[in-house]
């Protein structure tokens, strides 16, 4: 094969000015994890085991962009050794994973308008943010740009998700991927995600979904007087966040007119008067801030005092009050709760790139983020492909026999995150399945059904 | 399940069954509400068959119309209750029961053709389920989850004491400001509580109206409704695809000149003819790229003129982004622009920004995709109302409905631009504050044809109460008052029509449609008005 041969020898070039595009044979052969993807892909129907689905693997869609932006979906493999050589042959400069289907999807055209029809059975729950979509609140820069100052609001979309999949859904099997340009996926591998329907699936998008887009202004939020329980757990998270992380580095209250974005969410006139006052002798944002929160608290114990004295005068004051210090939840939500492109999460058949592609124009490799270390993961160190094949290169001497040639580089760090945050417990988790599996088979005496 | 009419239990021979009633569908025939497991027993004239049908078909189309008007689910309760009473009576109990089975079996039929009459089916007898089902006693309702061996377990205490805490915090965030102390000071008994797994409650899951904890649901007494409906709604979804294709493969072409027909004017009675192809509708290719900046001004609703007018968003591929060029794009075939003219289109709308060889590339494609042309071939329906106002757009992108997503002042501005007459740009933008949006669009139809919408707007383009069809069929008619002036802003209509608040007095031609909106007639009417839509394009 002409990529082994290509990546075999040391070599002179220099990899950071090649384009991404002719370096991506040497990628997929030399590079790509293909054993942990397909581990992961095939979740134990890799034919090996008694009770597996020898034709699981072969049923999953997966869609290549080919040079010059061709798509070509509906590709599908029988196993991972077919899936790696499709890839150094065919060297897609973006995968796509689709659903399972009921059929093969490459002989999808036999099943159509027969009874059994060609449907798509399971999917991971996948989510995608993208920071394009908090435009209005990056000070750093705009669409394409990514940089650590607006990382942050990433990193806190992983935390929300994180925890709520977990805790209130009970999955077990999550992961986070960079997505090689200015945002993440999240992949839910739990066969109980997989099986989701459409509704069920936007049902779980729409829990996730606090903000609701931009109204009249000011972004629109789903948030009532008092706190779900779950939003009460992400709030407390996210005004960390925003306090310790967003405020000070996007500098939101320095600049007039993001000032000003900020006091509409405030509630009458009279609060925003006053705060703007406050700040008439700070400049920084932390500090206008304190300010603002403080009188806005001032001004809610005052309504609640009110509403206290009033003897059986209704609770109009109590609201109020309330009301006040919601406002400041809003702001804290309006600039950092998760911003989740709804339709990518809504449809089983939806596609979403795989995670370890290239993007091509920055050569970053989509790595998988361990949500424990989201805050300190930095964008801009993300390993790119010419990056790689220049450690390859300086250590092609030294590779152990009979190793993957990545490991020898930061690839391997990437691997070893995908296996410790994912891999390895869903292997565990499929493998224990299978065993109960046969031997309930074994234990059972006829076929009752 | 045998599919009721499996083998023709019409007429005068027997039903095929291949189970015999049970004890369980013994204590089932005695709830009033079912989950149409068992299929009817005994024989069914075909006078009966479409006569219910005709009458469960009336409570539907009375539930889609109270969701058309902007009514939430659980303000539809009593009115609901009121339809069903009124079209589904009987004379006993056992009729009434019979009425109700066989008239959805039937409707099942009528509807399992086309994933359109599927989604509309199951949205309207989901409705009507639930209603029925709150309507019920504790008791009934209790014997109903027996009868029909629903799964739904109360929590234990030490399970409650677990999460009352949470459950009265959830109870706070939907404002049941006294449920929520109730709990929080032990007054609620734990058997008020059921723990179930997050899938079967959707709807509660996505509007955060439960608490959730590793995968389970809490849901309380009171929205155990919901908790029903999922299992019906499942049920029904299921047996309509299988109904569909033993429709297709056994029935249709057994009772081709006996059922068929009844079952396909059924199908069309309310939701008129299929206007989810525009093949079918016969207006493919009365539309040219050349009309449309025409179209804009005399008929497009307002979320497609504005993604059309505000130029920046077309020529910026970034601000239109996917969902804007599909929402507008499907609008423009359903309207009857064929593919190549969209090419055309887009082409043009595209050149600054893609001109050439880019345009190839990048957007080709997702043309040639919104036609069926391309990907899965799925042929795209345009979007409904309801999909455009819950699609809510992102910073900078600009579709969605703009009742909903402009502020007042861009609003009052842009149906400005429109040429909508003042008083009812103050009456859409009054009725979009309050949240109806469909309601203040069809102010602003009103405000511009300067006649009275009785139709409502849910949908920009197909079907019936459609913005577009609507539209030009009354400019299509002041044409022809006009002696064929194109675009004649005088006319008859104008003159017919009341002005702002006046009650409107409808001419004959409505008259007709709304006697066959209501139903009053069967029989096909070819002069009548939705006809005509079919024609105009
Ligand atoms: S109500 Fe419907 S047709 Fe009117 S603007 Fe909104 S989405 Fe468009
Ligand atoms: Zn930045």
């Amino acid at each position: 094969m002409s990529g082994e041969q290509a990546g075999a020898g040391p070599m002179a070039t220099d990899f950071n000015n090649m384009g991404v595009q002719d370096m991506m044979k040497l990628y997929y052969s030399r590079l790509f994890p293909h054993q942990e993807m397909y581990k992961w892909l095939a979740y134990g129907n890799d034919g090996k085991h008694p009770k597996s689905d020898g034709t699981f693997f072969q049923r999953r869609e997966f869609c290549f962009t080919l040079d010059g932006d061709i798509f070509v979906r509906y590709q599908s493999f029988k196993d991972g050794g077919e899936m790696a050589a499709a890839l150094k042959d065919r060297c897609p400069s973006k995968i796509d994973i689709g659903p399972v289907y009921n059929v093969d999807p490459q002989r999808r055209a036999a099943y159509q308008g027969s009874g059994q029809g060609f449907s798509p059975l399971e999917r991971e729950l996948v989510f995608d943010i993208d920071l394009t979509d908090y435009d209005d609140v990056r000070t750093c820069g705009k669409e394409g740009h990514i940089c650590g100052k607006c990382w942050p609001l990433m990193a806190a979309a992983i935390k929300i998700l994180d925890a709520g999949l977990r805790q209130d859904f009970g999955f077990q099997h999550v992961f986070f991927v960079y997505s090689g340009r200015r945002g993440v996926h999240c992949w839910v591998c739990d066969e109980r995600a997989r099986k989701l329907t459409d509704e069920q699936r936007s049902a779980i998008a729409n829990y996730f979904a606090v903000y609701k887009g931009q109204e009249r202004g000011v972004a629109k939020l789903a948030l009532s007087l008092d706190d779900h329980p779950a939003i009460a757990r992400a709030y407390e998270l996210l005004r960390e966040a925003f306090e310790q992380r967003i405020l000070p580095e996007q500098r939101l209250l320095e600049d007039e007119q993001q000032a000003q974005a900020v006091l509409a969410y405030l509630p009458n006139d009279a609060i925003r008067e006053e705060v703007q006052r406050r700040w008439q002798h700070r400049s920084g944002s932390e500090e206008r801030w304190e300010a603002l929160v403080e009188a806005v608290e001032e001004e809610a114990d005052a309504l609640e005092v009110q509403g206290r004295k009033r003897q059986g005068g209704g609770d109009a004051p109590r609201a109020a009050g309330k009301a006040m210090r919601k406002a400041l939840k809003d702001i804290v939500c309006a600039y950092t709760y998760p911003r989740l492109d709804m339709e990518v999460s809504k449809k089983m058949n939806h596609l979403l790139k795989a995670p370890f592609c290239v993007h091509p124009k920055t050569g970053k490799v989509c790595v998988p983020i361990d949500p424990d270390h989201a805050w300190e993961f930095d964008p801009d160190a993300v390993c790119t492909v010419g990056g790689l094949l220049n450690q390859l290169n300086s250590s092609s001497g030294g590779a152990v026999q009979g190793e993957e040639p990545w490991r020898a580089t930061d690839m391997s760090q990437a691997v070893d995150t995908f296996r410790a945050c994912f891999l390895d417990e869903l292997q565990a988790e499929v493998k224990a399945g299978l065993a109960e599996k046969a031997r309930q088979a074994a234990a059972e005496p006829t076929l009752a059904w | 399940m045998a599919t009721f009419l499996d083998a023709g239990a019409v007429g005068k021979r027997p039903v095929l069954r291949d189970v015999q009633p049970t004890s369980r569908a013994a204590a089932r025939s005695k709830v009033a509400l079912s989950m149409y497991t068992d299929l009817p027993d005994g024989e069914i004239a075909i006078e009966e068959f479409e006569r219910f049908a005709m009458d469960r078909l009336r409570v539907l189309k009375g539930i889609d119309d109270l969701k058309v008007k902007g009514f939430r689910p659980d303000q539809m309760q009593e009115k609901v209750i009121e339809l069903y009473e009124k079209h589904m009576s009987a004379s006993s109990r056992e009729e009434r029961q019979r009425k109700d089975v066989v008239s959805h079996f039937v409707l099942r039929l009528a509807y399992c053709r086309t994933e359109d009459l599927r989604r509309w089916l199951i949205a309207q007898e989901c409705d009507l389920f639930r209603a029925r089902f709150r309507e019920m006693l504790p008791s009934e309702q209790k014997a109903f989850m027996e009868a029909n061996e629903l799964p739904f377990r109360p929590l234990g205490r030490p399970d409650f004491e677990e999460v009352r805490e949470q459950l009265a915090a959830v109870a706070a965030s939907l404002g049941q400001a006294l449920a929520s102390s109730a709990l929080r000071r032990g007054d609620v008994p734990h058997d008020n509580y059921y723990k179930v797994p997050f899938e079967q409650v959707p709807d509660l899951v996505g509007g955060r109206k439960v608490y959730l904890q590793a995968g389970y649901a809490y849901v309380s007494k009171d929205q155990m409704s919901s908790l029903v409906v999922q299992p019906f709604r499942a049920a029904l979804s299921k047996a309509l695809v299988v109904t569909a294709r033993r429709w297709a493969a056994v029935v249709a072409p057994e009772e081709a000149d006996r059922l068929t027909p009844v079952v396909e004017s059924l199908s069309q009675r309310y939701l008129g003819p299929d206007y989810s192809d525009p093949e079918k509708r016969g207006v493919v290719g009365t539309v040219s790229a050349g009309d449309i900046p025409r179209l804009v001004r005399e008929s497009f609703p307002l979320c497609m003129a504005s993604m059309y007018q505000a130029s920046w968003a077309l020529h910026d591929s970034h601000h239109l982004k996917h969902e804007g060029r599909m929402q507008f794009g499907l609008f423009l075939k359903g309207i009857g622009l064929p593919l190549e003219e969209a090419i055309r289109f887009w082409r043009t709308e595209m050149a600054p920004v893609a001109p050439g060889e880019k345009f190839d590339k990048q957007y080709l494609y997702n043309v040639r995709h919104n036609y069926g042309k391309e990907g899965n071939r799925k042929d795209y329906t345009p979007y409904t109302c309801m999909k455009i106002i819950g699609s809510t757009p992102g910073v900078g992108q600009v579709h969605g409905c703009p009742y909903k997503t402009f502020s007042q002042e861009s609003l009052r501005a842009a149906l400005a631009r429109l040429q909508v007459a003042p008083t009812k740009i103050e009456e859409a933008c009054n009725k979009a504050k309050a949240g109806h949006f469909q309601l203040a669009c069809a102010a602003a139809w009103e405000g511009k044809h300067g006649c009275a919408c009785d139709t409502g707007i849910n949908h920009p383009n197909q079907a019936r109460a459609c913005y577009y069809a609507e539209s030009r069929r009354v400019l299509d008619q002041e044409q022809q008052a006009a002696g064929g002036q194109p675009g004649g802003q005088a006319g008859a209509a104008a003159a017919a029509a009341g002005t702002g608040g006046q009650p409107y007095t409808p001419g004959p031609q409505t008259a007709t449609r709304q006697l066959q909106n209501a139903l009053g007639s069967n029989g096909p009417q070819p002069d009548s008005a939705p006809a005509k839509m079919q024609r105009v394009g």
